[in-house]
């Protein structure tokens, strides 16, 4: 199956837009608000949202970038080693309303190691997810906050999410996957 | 590359692009180290074990408290009081620690070459903590790592490394490593403390150069490495006394003065004060010896994940 574009920039613009009015609306414009991006493609959407909050309301949310390598439980079944690269969170998390963002939710794996990592470092006041794609197939009891897509899939098929800062161009694909799994 | 690695025994099968992963992750555990709850389970339920023949501060305290902070399980043998008191061969010590589940092995050694044997001999990963006067990768990894660090590469680097080179594993690991990264290394010794083969280095190293005179060595020089006299290796017996030592090689704040102005000092530790290295510039302005310390930990935190990680069993 060729890669199929689900979604591109514009799609992911106006994601990027609704999710950080939900965030808004939930939070009831919290002063106590934070960004945390998990590595790598929830960096930039991190900063994403805290641009567009800040264009909403005017409000400086802190932004951090978490590498949760460290915290992963399927270290042994992943090939030669994704490198871990540093944790950056430039504020203290205790007592903050902690927004995770990462790109695709799938196994919810990635989500708990991020958690346990967060945990390790403070005691927010709440953890909240934000995710561009949910592709379903969790084996934790994890659910997203916010979800940018749903894109029920199979598990023969592979979501990919491009970003520009990262990749490029902006867009949401769906492929056949022939190599072994692993969360996006 | 690193996925696939089993030991650490030297830097020199160790590509450049190896070398800046393990600094890439240095960065992320030197974060772990500043953190008010310094662990993370990225180790968990693994066994590291440290075995050394030799005496230890730094390096044994550092490999201890990497693997704790990565939540190994870590047993600390001490020949003296193990069944190697009794004559049990490096060999059998180490079928022993496997059968019992250790994973990961640290061994320092008096013979060169040890770290070797144990490593064709059972599956342990195998680290050298040290071996004779051969090699000392970890220690070698974390100067490299230490002075990437300050001066943000190593391409092209003047890196003199003065004092006991024959007796110095330091020094052979290091040699290696800043070659491979790029550096140009200047020895500076008296030619009693020169490695009988090093004759030949000119033809293996073509970076590397020979200068027994400490003002040409030292002048315009980005890094200075100094090493201890090794008195336990005989290293006084190679010279006419220590006092002749102290004139014609100690570094002091003087000398320092013929390198770059931005001069960077290292030494493996532990220092002979006064004798090869001025009590006053260990802890100067441009002695990096204490961070050299901290950079140990995350640098051995860094080898340690990498090396569980390429775990295939």
């Amino acid at each position: 199956m060729t890669p199929k574009v689900i979604a591109g920039a514009e799609d992911i613009r106006r994601i990027i837009a609704r999710i950080s009015h939900e965030i808004l609306e939930r939070n009831h414009s919290s002063k106590d608000l934070a960004f945390i991006g998990m590595r790598t493609r929830g960096v930039p959407l991190a900063q994403r949202l805290a641009s567009s909050i800040k264009q909403f309301e005017g409000l400086d949310v802190p932004l951090g970038i978490l590498d949760f390598s460290l915290y992963r439980d399927d270290l042994a079944h992943q090939g030669p080693g994704p490198l871990v690269r540093a944790t950056n969170i430039p504020f203290n998390i205790d007592n903050e309303i902690i927004i995770l963002v990462d790109d695709v939710i799938f196994t919810g794996r990635s989500a708990r190691a991020a958690i346990d990592a967060l945990i390790d470092l403070g005691r927010p006041a709440s953890i909240q997810l934000a995710v561009l794609v949910d592709r379903g197939h969790r084996e934790l009891p994890i659910r997203p906050d916010y979800v940018g897509k749903n894109i029920p899939s199979s598990k023969h098929e592979d979501i990919v999410v491009h970003l520009s800062e990262v990749d490029g161009i902006d867009e949401i694909l769906i492929t056949s996957s022939q190599e072994t799994m692993k969360e996006g | 590359m690193a996925g696939k690695r089993r030991h650490i025994l030297d830097l020199d099968d160790f590509s450049a692009e190896e070398i800046t992963g393990v600094f890439s992750v240095a960065e992320a555990m030197r974060e772990v180290m500043g953190r008010p709850v310094k662990k993370t389970p990225a180790l968990r339920g693994k066994v590291v074990a440290t075995l050394f023949y030799e005496p230890s501060t730094r390096t044994k305290v550092s490999f201890d408290l990497a693997a704790k902070m990565l939540s190994a399980e870590v047993l600390s043998l001490q020949p003296q009081t193990t069944s190697v008191a009794k004559g049990e061969s490096l060999i059998d010590t180490a079928h022993t620690l496997e059968a019992l589940g250790v994973d990961i092995l640290i061994l320092r050694h008096a013979s060169s070459g040890a770290p070797y044997l144990a490593a064709q001999n059972t599956s342990l990963n195998i680290i050298n903590a040290g071996d004779g006067w051969h090699a000392h990768p970890t220690q070698a990894l974390l100067d490299l790592y230490t002075i990437w660090r300050h001066k943000g590469s190593l391409e092209g680097l003047k890196v003199t490394i003065v004092g006991d080179i024959k007796h110095s594993r330091v020094a052979r690991s290091n040699i290696w490593g800043l070659t491979t990264m790029g550096a140009k290394v200047t020895l500076c010794c008296p030619y009693t403390l020169l490695p009988a083969n090093l004759g030949n280095t000119g033809s293996l190293f073509p970076e590397v150069s020979l200068k027994p005179d400490i003002y040409s060595a030292l002048e315009g020089a980005d890094v200075v490495m100094t090493l201890r006299l090794q008195r336990e290796r005989q290293a006084y017996g190679d010279l006419p006394s220590i006092r002749e030592y102290t004139n014609l090689y100690q570094i002091n704040d003087e000398r320092l003065k013929l390198a770059k102005k931005d001069v960077v000092l290292l030494h493996p530790g532990p220092v002979n004060e006064d004798i090869e290295l001025a009590s006053a510039c260990v802890y100067g302005p441009n002695s990096l010896i204490k961070e050299q310390v901290t950079n140990g930990v995350a640098v051995r935190m860094a080898l340690l994940y990498l090396l569980s990680q390429g775990w295939h069993k």
